[in-house]
């Protein structure tokens, strides 16, 4: 099948590749940009972990294909951090030990930002219904949502 | 309850960030399938849609004239003559003459892209010779049931047993006709439990290399590189030590990443390759349909009671089948649902079935679960018929040091009876239930294990510390770790570098399984350290002019003692290993051994449940754990272990399970059917860490990771109970099956 090109925006940069039509926005960026932050546990939409944003709405990338990037505007856990300077989400899952084996973690960042910026203030039952797309079988997920409650205050707080 | 003492130390108990935070954070942590290597071709795997077929022909000659494709292999490619384990792990990699189940792999295909791959395999033309099959245990254990392998029994299995059963156990103590006379109450209750998944939400990936001269490279997730390199050089015939197996970053495991897979397949097609590495990542749906889950069980127990509560007998006869070859964790399960209880009269009885699913792999207490599902759900409704505290019931009858277990060994230290004891205080008990609310508890048990470890620890120039140890950081092992070699050497935490190396790196490691991680590996660093630390001694001595035993450590530096003292000033662990190139060379500490003094770990989980009468969801409105750690290295992380052991329980209980069809296949291999806790599922998960030091470790530590998914499943069924005055015995408790059970129990 012949590839198509394709340019879009990822993180701020401008980026192209040669997609072929079957492949996913996870695939391309995995394998083409070399992005790997972004994991697949599913392939089917029903765990989170390939989160990104696409002009700023949340979207479970192995569901999106890759020539539909075409124009847009990508965000993925790659450029969550400010440089050196982690996002406040990312700092609290390091503290509360938000983590085990860390495979679900940049979807559920990803997620989680997409919700801060919708919603700076939610209350726990939010949180815990936002993130029901993100699987996690470490956790349990309480320590996942206290982190997120956090950033939340922490990122009140300082706006 | 962490205990006061716990203040004599300077790090540990504390809860610092985790070495590896940083790159997990921000996507760069490299998991399976995160790397390439030039040359790299893709693999993929075809699998039999059938539960169970004669192979009658396989024609790849299509898929080998795709462009792009560069090698085909089938169980032809893969030498013959193995026996045992060994054969057993070959006929799961590959089919042989038959396929056992619905997804074993047929034959595998590299090609210069994932999609060509993939189209390759539907090129592959196989005659099958359908079979008849059985997939469910009970129907497994028939006599007339389709036969899956002559042959396959062991010694254990007495003659005249149904074919498909290939273990048998049986054993106990005293007099149970006996015991059950001397009872007030004597109930007996059937149980079932179906198969559920470790899953994690990595799949299994590689990207294998191995060339014609037979040395090859893996990187692969996985629990154990030793058990991947072990494994792939016994089905594939190859010199162990030609093959270095690195382990990536892992993205979960609870004991389904300790066995091989496709990872001989990458190395099989890469030799046909001509040497060209092939990465092979797994989808989801292969995940569910070929790797193993764990296993589905039916089982009968019977315990006598007197009315005050004592535990005066006890019988269990549990039937699991762990698919197609032998394996089902039944003898796990028969040594674990008892040992909470001190009862002198106990009989065990355990049948390993084979049956056409999956070869089931280890899950988190493999075993323990189902057997606790059976005896603590019959002690429940005992303890309901009696009118009797199911948690006095429990201390009354919990097993002390120096007790004999119900299956044999005398029990060192352990803690359930302060498990209990601050169970029964924590002040979830009391907190009043609303209509259709009940509570349940329920106690739980694993081993916990040692296993081979060895580890190496080497001082820097700079007097910080690197530490190379062979089992992966599946839940931040690597944090505790550094927190016992700094408090051990009297350095930072962050001085301490935790390294998980490849198979070239050390002796052989068991993976991180059987919460050995931190007791094990953490034990060996620690002696490790010590050993660094008497050459460091040593320097200093000889630096000092005096005998070497006149010099002891004391926060991270050695100084004059005994008549020595304060001769000379302390030299740091800096100044000597600045200078260790002049006084001797490089120092390092080495620890190599099956680390003895393994610490069990007992827990008690209450959890509170509302069950709707309309729709029969029943919904989790708190819980708690509580387990004896021995010592919290980490309290965060183990913690951690508690909440996510009780979550996975809580989707066995509720949610999970394997459903076949009539026609053999795998009905829910997507996590849409396949349905696992999510967030809005649940509340934070109560923890509460019990500390008897376990006087085996340096530390006091016992290994954390696996009791706590066994008390979810009874201890949800008897709130349940509570909650509706219905015993479900069959998981997973469905709203269809507990309003089933509601409408039955109103008729
Ligand atoms: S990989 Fe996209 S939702 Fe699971
Ligand atoms: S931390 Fe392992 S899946 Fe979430």
């Amino acid at each position: 099948m012949s590839k198509i090109h394709v340019t879009t925006v990822v993180n701020g940069d401008e980026v192209e590749f040669l997609a072929d039509p079957r492949e996913t926005l996870l695939d391309c960026l995995r394998d083409h940009l070399g992005l790997t932050g972004s994991k697949e546990g599913c392939g089917t939409g029903d765990c989170g972990a390939c989160s990104v944003t696409v002009d700023g709405v949340l979207v479970s990338s192995c569901l999106m294909l890759g020539v539909e990037a075409q124009g847009k505007r990508i965000a993925t856990i790659e450029g969550m951090a400010n440089g050196e300077e982690l996002h406040p989400l990312q700092r609290q899952f390091v503290e509360h030990a938000a983590l085990q084996c860390g495979f679900c973690t940049p979807g559920i960042l990803v997620a989680a930002k997409a919700l801060l910026e919708k919603n700076p203030d939610p209350t726990e039952t939010e949180v815990r219904y936002w993130l029901a797309g993100n699987l996690c079988r470490c956790t349990g997920y309480d320590k996942i949502i206290r982190a997120v409650m956090d950033a939340a205050s922490e990122m009140r707080g300082a706006a | 309850m962490p205990k006061d003492d716990i203040k004599e130390f300077r790090l540990v108990g504390t809860r610092p960030n985790r070495p590896d935070g940083l790159d997990k954070v921000t996507g760069r942590a490299r998991y399976g399938a995160d790397i390439t290597a030039p040359g790299m071709l893709w693999g993929a795997v075809l699998r039999s849609p059938h539960a169970h077929a004669k192979i009658l022909k396989i024609d790849t000659s299509k898929a080998e004239a795709l462009t792009g494709v560069k090698a085909v292999v089938t169980r032809a490619d893969f030498p013959t003559g193995l026996t045992g384990e060994e054969w057993n792990l070959q006929e799961n990699t590959m089919a042989g003459e038959k396929a056992l189940y619905d997804g074993h792999a047929i034959a595998a295909v590299a090609a210069t892209s994932s999609l060509i791959a993939q189209e390759a395999v539907r090129l592959i033309e196989v005659d099958y010779e359908v079979l008849p099959h059985v997939t469910d245990v009970d129907d497994a254990i028939k006599p007339d049931a389709p036969v899956i392998r002559e042959g396959a029994a062991d010694a254990s299995v007495p003659e005249g047993m149904p074919p498909n059963v290939v273990k048998y156990f049986e054993f106990g103590r005293g007099d149970t006709a006996a015991g059950f006379k001397d009872a007030d109450l004597v109930m007996e209750r059937s149980f079932k439990t179906e198969a559920t998944h470790q899953g994690y939400i990595e799949p299994h990936a590689c990207l294998g290399q191995l060339g014609a001269d037979g040395k090859g490279e893996m990187w692969v997730c996985t629990q154990g590189q030793w058990f991947i390199r072990q494994m792939c050089s016994a089905v594939l015939g190859l010199n162990a030590a030609q093959l270095r197996v690195t382990p990536s970053e892992i993205g979960g495991g609870f004991g389904g990443k300790t066995t091989i897979f496709m990872e001989p397949l990458s190395l099989a097609l890469s030799q046909k390759a001509g040497g060209r590495p092939v990465k092979i990542v797994m989808s989801r749906s292969e995940v569910l349909r070929a790797t193993g889950p764990t296993a589905s069980a039916s089982m009968d127990v019977k315990i006598g009671m007197t009315k005050d509560g004592k535990l005066t007998a006890a019988r269990a006869e549990f039937r699991m089948q762990g698919g197609a070859f032998p394996g089902a964790p039944v003898d796990m399960a028969l040594y674990c649902c008892l040992a909470p209880y001190k009862i002198e009269n106990v009989e065990h009885i355990g049948y390993d079935v084979l049956a056409n699913r999956p070869k089931c792999a280890a899950y988190r207490a493999p075993g323990s679960p189902m057997g606790a599902f059976a005896v603590e759900s019959l002690i429940d409704e005992m303890c309901r018929k009696l009118d009797l505290d199911p948690m006095e019931v429990r201390l009354k009858n919990a097993v002390r040091e120096g007790d004999q277990a119900s299956y044999g060994p005398t029990f060192g230290s352990i803690g359930l009876v302060e498990v209990l004891e601050a169970t029964a205080k924590h002040p979830n008990l009391s907190v009043p239930l609303g209509p259709n609310q009940g509570r349940g508890v329920a106690s739980g048990y694993w081993f916990n294990h040692n296993g081979e470890t060895s580890v190496s620890m080497a001082i820097s120039e700079d007097g910080t510390a690197q530490v190379s140890v062979g089992t992966p950081d599946i839940g931040g092992s690597r944090a505790s770790i550094a927190l016992m070699v700094a408090e051990t050497l009297g350095i930072a935490y962050e001085d301490v570098r935790v390294n998980v190396v490849e198979t070239g790196a050390l002796g052989v490691n068991e993976p991180t399984h059987g919460s050995r991680a931190t007791f094990a590996t953490g034990k060996a660093a620690t002696i490790a350290a010590r050993a660094a630390i008497k050459e460091m001694c040593r320097r200093a001595a000889n630096e000092w002019g005096i005998d070497e035993e006149a010099v002891e450590w004391v926060d991270g530096a050695a100084q004059p003692a005994g008549p020595n003292a304060g001769d000379y000033p302390p030299m740091s662990i800096k100044d000597i290993a600045k200078n260790m190139g002049s006084t001797g060379g490089p120092i390092s500490g080495h620890h190599e051994s099956v680390p003895d003094g393994v610490g069990a770990s007992f827990g008690c989980h209450v959890v509170d449940v509302e069950v709707d009468p309309e729709t029969g969801l029943t919904k989790i409105l708190r819980y708690l754990v509580v387990q004896d750690a021995g010592r919290a290295i980490h309290p965060s992380y183990v913690e951690g272990q508690y909440q996510g052991g009780a979550v996975q329980g809580i989707g066995w209980a509720l949610n999970e399970e394997y459903v076949y069809g009539k026609d053999g296949r795998l009905q829910n291999p997507i996590f849409l059917d396949y349905r696992m806790p999510v967030a809005s599922d649940l509340p934070m998960i109560d923890t509460m860490i019990v500390e008897v030091p376990n006087p085996g470790h340096p530390f006091g530590v016992r290994g954390v990771g696996e009791t706590g998914i066994t008390p979810p499943l009874p201890a949800i069924a008897n709130a349940i109970q509570g909650a509706t005055g219905v015993r479900m015995s069959h998981l997973p408790m469905t709203p269809t099956k507990v309003l089933a059970a509601l409408k039955a129990s109103q008729e």
